[in-house]
């Protein structure tokens, strides 16, 4: 296989992988369990490594289409269907490289980390099979260019999801949180599902391209877009839909809990998928952008406010990941209100574009951060056995390096510079103060919240006295440190090097997602 | 060329961790300048280097740590209008969870047919 070749299937390879590697994973452990770790991490590194390289060409020499089942899996279209793709086609635009980067980079940290965090458990053979079965479901829902395959790799991640949520059992706590999110996203999927079949009565086929390039926004079409981006905005933890979200997020392994992170901004992404590639400036921006923005302020101001109250780690910061997700959704949402005003000097040349730049770039920046501040409180965790704030504290004299990484992920989250989230959160608020001054000051009025409550979680975790009851409490084991590490080192990259984040990776993204006739010319390529 | 990769074009201006970084370091400067003006003859392990707890002898470790829900009590009890609502709000029952699914969604569907 060379280097073409591997590019071709690359998309193909990218979610076989971790699906070889989920079904190998028991088998691998019949032999010996050492073996079976190794097989895992190699295989995640492999997974890694193949998912960046695809990112990297298609950021560089444009889009790739993998179609299924054809002899030429560039063939788009068969010459004898009659001019229409029939066949589940993966479409990786640069934006969907993007969460392709975000999935490989967090995939990795939690897979490595958690090794020594699950040491102490049973049923290893499933959190492994379980995990890489979520990361290929991923993977899949970020790089489709079907609806129903999307459908498909959904409820592969809500399922996979939910069964590592309710891993620890917990005396039922974990299940009855598993079977939550199982609920939840199962209800949510079937609506996405009764969308997909509305649009596909009225346009006879499942390819997102060939929908958008015939939709016309009939009333049956917005029926559609409702059943599948409320849906979505409930998975991604939007409010009013976002109380499964402690649940679920605090009762999961540290490791998984930074990946469902992920899985939510991949729901995320299917939103803006849907939004602006399938119906674009067809349906009224104004109205449906200011309804993504008064979801974004709702999460921003409710999740924040309902962290500050919270006495366990996990459950707070689990509010404050429906807090930031609300910061995506308010720049998006700008950039969706103003998408029909394009024109030079339009309302999205203003503030429009920075808005969904600053919106999407706090995708990946959220995702090293939280993900960072999950693996923190689960090293914490993991050390001490407790999650109640109430009972922590001093093991700043012990922990001192899981101490510093919290700070980078804390002052990232608050938005302090120079880390990363700051710089997103700058294009965020500068843009949407050209929109909407009330929005930005709303906006900046929860950064300083999220501040105060990572500056009770800092005190109660790491100041004070050094106890007697965590006087043999040691730091994070090896491996922890080597994910927290990575995270960290991405955070601090992204706030020193913005730019190279911005222009190499999000502006792409953000042109790929906007420009809706650039998505269809790959499907319906003129030879 | 290292400058240009720090510079983020927000737009509407240019933001520098770099030039941040320096005027962080300034200020680090003038702080340990500001210290150094300090009294240094204390003896580590010795009564000086305890918190003063009002004259009272440091008893149990335990007991002096300020716990988590000591911190902001302040705001929590200023807004308990606000907290007396919202948090009943997040019953813990699923079916509930759907209920505000659904409600959502009709509330969408009339503002997208409306629109």
């Amino acid at each position: 296989m060379n280097l073409d070749s591997l590019v071709k299937h690359s998309p193909a390879l990218v979610v076989a992988l971790p699906l070889l590697l989920a079904f190998s994973t028991p088998l691998w452990s019949r032999f010996n369990k050492q073996l079976r770790n190794i097989w895992v991490v190699a295989g995640m590194c492999m997974t890694t490594l193949l998912g960046l390289f695809m990112a990297y060409n298609v950021l560089r020499y444009g889009p790739i289409t993998y179609v299924f089942g054809a002899s030429d899996p560039t063939q788009t279209i068969p010459h004898d269907s009659g001019g229409i793709p029939i066949r589940i086609i993966f479409n990786v635009d640069a934006m969907s490289a993007f969460m392709v980067i975000i999935i490989a980079i967090v995939g990795l940290a939690t897979t490595i980390y958690a090794r020594p965090s699950e040491l102490r458990r049973k049923g290893l053979n499933s959190f492994y099979a379980l995990l890489m079965l979520l990361i290929a479901g991923v993977l899949g829902l970020v790089c489709t260019g079907d609806l129903f395959n999307m459908f498909v790799f959904f409820e592969i991640s809500s399922l996979a999801g939910a069964a590592l949520v309710a891993y620890r059992i917990d005396k039922g706590i974990a299940v009855e949180a598993g079977l939550k999110y199982a609920l939840i996203s199962t209800v949510g999927g079937l609506f996405f599902l009764i969308a997909v079949a509305l649009l596909y009565g009225q346009y006879g086929s499942l390819n997102i391209a060939v929908i958008a390039k015939m939709m016309q926004f009939t009333r049956l079409d917005r029926f559609a877009l409702v059943f599948i981006t409320v849906p979505l905005a409930m998975k991604a933890g939007a409010v009013p839909m976002h109380m499964w979200t402690p649940d679920a997020y605090s009762r999961a392994p540290s490791s998984i809990t930074a990946f469902l992170v992920v899985s939510s901004q991949a729901s995320l992404y299917a939103l803006f998928r849907i939004l602006f590639t399938l119906y674009n400036v067809t349906l009224d921006c104004r109205t449906f952008g200011w309804i993504i923005i008064i979801l974004g302020v709702l999460s921003m101001f409710i999740g924040v406010t309902m962290a500050l109250p919270q006495k366990t780690v996990k459950r707070l910061m689990a509010y404050h990941a429906i807090s930031q997700t609300g910061y995506m959704l308010l720049g998006v949402g700008v950039g969706l209100a103003t998408l029909c005003d394009q024109d030079k000097g339009g309302a999205f040349d203003v503030c429009g574009r920075t808005a969904m730049v600053g919106g999407v770039f706090h995708i990946i920046n959220h995702a090293m951060y939280k993900g960072l501040l999950f693996l923190t409180a689960g090293a914490v965790i993991h050390r001490t056995g407790v999650r109640n704030l109430e009972e922590l504290g001093g093991l700043g004299h012990s922990m001192k390096l899981t101490m510093v990484f919290f700070i980078i992920g804390a002052l990232s989250i608050a938005g302090i510079p120079p880390f990363n989230g700051f710089a997103s959160k700058i294009l965020i608020y500068e843009s949407v103060f050209m929109f909407s001054p009330y929005l930005a000051i709303i906006a900046i009025l929860v950064s300083i919240l999220t501040l105060a409550s990572f500056v009770k979680v800092f005190h109660s975790m790491f100041m004070g006295p050094k106890l007697p009851k965590f006087a043999e409490v040691k730091d994070a084991p090896t491996p922890m440190m080597f994910g927290m590490g990575l995270l960290a080192v991405m955070i601090v990259i992204g706030g020193l090097f913005p730019t190279i984040v911005t222009e190499n990776i999000v502006e792409p993204a953000v042109t790929a997602l906007t420009n809706q006739s650039a998505y269809i010319r790959t499907i319906f390529i003129l030879p | 060329m290292l400058i240009l990769m720090t510079q983020l074009d927000t737009g509407f201006g240019v933001w520098d961790p770099l030039v941040w970084l320096a005027a962080l370091a300034v200020a680090i400067i003038l702080g340990f300048i500001i210290r150094s003006f300090g009294v240094k003859d204390y003896k580590k392990g010795t009564d000086q280097t305890l918190p003063f707890l009002s004259g009272d002898k440091q008893e149990n470790v335990e007991y002096i740590h300020i716990r988590a829900s000591n911190l902001y009590w302040g705001y929590l009890d200023a807004l308990k209008g606000y907290y007396s609502r919202l948090i009943p709000l997040h019953t813990g029952i699923v079916t509930d969870y759907l209920l505000w699914l659904f409600g959502t969604m009709a509330a969408a569907m009339i503002i997208g047919l409306l629109a």
